[in-house]
């Protein structure tokens, strides 16, 4: 139980990391949801299920979906390009 | 004793004057004002040429050139280094005098978690001892939080809600042109960037696109791009907002990817096998809140979700039946005010909160433990229909 643990733990700090490096915003919020996935599951492992099911539902799912909105807003998303984060430029 | 005025005095004073100008007999400005007649204002009109945004938009951007830019860069650089450095370096250093979890003689193992432990049940009726601090033991605590998500939803409506009822828009386009019902699920956005496109592209359909008439998508981008054209065609002076924004929007083909929203044939069949899961395991998460892990909190985020599940699958059409502002109004004011009302009792009983009126019941069946289970369900309405609010504000800036 100790291994898995300390392998959460670790890919908890590589995903915390990861959210501030990346360039993309997109691939920022997807691992953010990754993040709270795996706290979800070391919320379950520290024996707190409550706070379990609220990360999964809030964290996981609730939170990404406004943080896809906010991007969408202010067109960052956009299904054609594969390059969400270009500069205005384009007349 | 009172001086009798003579008539023509009277007629110079201020009230023979004023009596007539109130009747209507007069206009007191003719014949005493010099007066021109009114020249319509030329319209204060910016002459931007594009090349010389351009141009300035150039330079400012040109980091090489800059010496101030390069400076402030290096020193921002530097400066955020040095200060996050120096924050982590005193957290850590903070927690390295942390005792460590779990031992017995830490601060926190006071008689307050032990009288939660060893009476919680007793006292709340709560098998779920953390449902049972929560809205027993800290019940305060709970209605500020579910206050807090009330008065979210209002800020986010002050800021986001665009103020557009769907059926004035609905009869507008009606009014406009023919066969514009084939465009109305382009428009139904709630963007009011695209709503600017629909109702420019509406103005022009009849120059441009008479004849054509091709599908659905195509027709409603044909339309934009020819408006664009004409409109930095005519009116350059202001075409240089318009025009990025509008062209900014095709690129990002906002209308094409709203349109399909609501007709996924995939996501339409998992949501009808997913959506009444979700909402029934949401609805038992929170009626055992006093029994299993799980609340108002977390049931109402899941019974959220799946709404956005939901309205995801099937467009805020569906959605609009049964949840509207008013619905929302309704259900997260009833419940606040409910708990408000179940849990101020102690202002009036002597403000022994401890004692409860109503009988604990036997630990374990549902209906047990008090007040919990309507309060439980209580915050479960209000975070479902705040989260459900938040989306819908999001994505279309209404509810």
């Amino acid at each position: 139980m100790t291994i898995i643990m300390v392998i959460l733990l670790i890919f908890l700090v590589i995903c915390a990391v990861a959210v501030s490096i990346n360039k993309n915003l997109l691939n920022s919020i997807l691992i953010f949801m990754s993040y709270s996935l795996v706290m979800s599951v070391v919320w379950i492992i520290i024996e707190s299920p409550d706070l379990a099911i609220t990360e999964a539902a809030v964290g996981a799912g609730v939170t990404s979906l406004l943080f896809f909105l906010t991007l969408k807003k202010i067109q960052k998303i956009s299904p054609d390009s594969d390059l969400p984060d270009e500069e205005e430029d384009h007349e | 004793m009172s001086r009798k005025r003579e008539e023509k005095e009277y007629q110079k004073s201020f009230p023979y004057r004023f009596s007539r100008w109130l009747k209507g007999e007069e206009d007191p400005f003719i014949g005493r004002l010099e007066m021109k007649p009114q020249v319509p204002r030329e319209s204060p009109e910016r002459h931007f040429d594009p090349s010389d945004y351009e141009d300035i938009k150039r330079r400012s951007r040109d980091h090489a050139h800059n010496k101030r830019w390069q400076g402030y860069g290096k020193l921002y650089q530097v400066s955020s280094v040095f200060i996050c450095t120096a924050l982590i370096a005193l957290l850590v250093y903070a927690v390295s005098y942390l005792p460590p979890v779990g031992e017995t003689g830490n601060p926190a193992n006071n008689e307050v978690p032990e009288r939660y432990i060893t009476k919680g049940l007793e006292e709340t009726g709560a098998v779920n001892i953390v449902t049972g601090m929560i809205l027993n033991y800290r019940a305060f605590d709970t209605f500020g939080e579910s206050t807090v998500l009330f008065v979210a939803t209002g800020c986010v409506m002050l800021i986001l809600m665009t103020g557009k009822s769907r059926g004035k828009r609905g009869t507008a386009e009606e009014g406009t042109g023919n066969g514009m019902a084939e465009r109305t699920s382009i428009t139904d956005t709630g963007d009011s960037m695209s709503e600017k496109i629909s109702a420019e592209a509406s103005g022009k359909r009849g120059i441009l696109a008479e004849g054509s008439r091709s599908r659905r998508t195509e027709a409603g981008i044909q339309i934009s791009v020819g408006t664009v054209g004409i409109e930095t065609g005519n009116r350059v002076s202001m075409g240089i907002e318009t025009g990025n924004q509008i062209s900014k929007e095709i690129e990002t083909g906002e209308p094409k990817t709203e349109e399909t929203v609501g007709t996924d044939p995939i996501l339409q069949v998992i949501a009808k096998l997913v959506c009444p899961a979700v909402f029934l395991f949401g609805i038992y998460v929170i009626l055992n809140g006093h029994l299993s892990p799980g609340g108002g909190f977390s049931g109402g985020a899941i019974i959220g979700a799946g709404l956005i599940l939901y309205t995801n699958a099937y467009g805020f059409e569906k959605t609009e039946r049964f949840f509207t502002k008013k619905t929302y109004t309704g259900i997260s004011v009833s419940a606040l005010s409910f708990y408000c009302l179940a849990k101020s009792y102690s202002f009036f009983t002597g403000a022994n909160h401890m004692e409860n009126m109503i009988p604990n019941g036997t630990p374990g069946a549902i209906i047990s433990s008090g007040l919990i289970l309507p309060l439980n369900i209580c915050v479960g309405l209000v975070v479902s229909c705040t989260i459900y609010a938040f989306y819908a504000l999001f994505r279309k800036g209404g509810l």
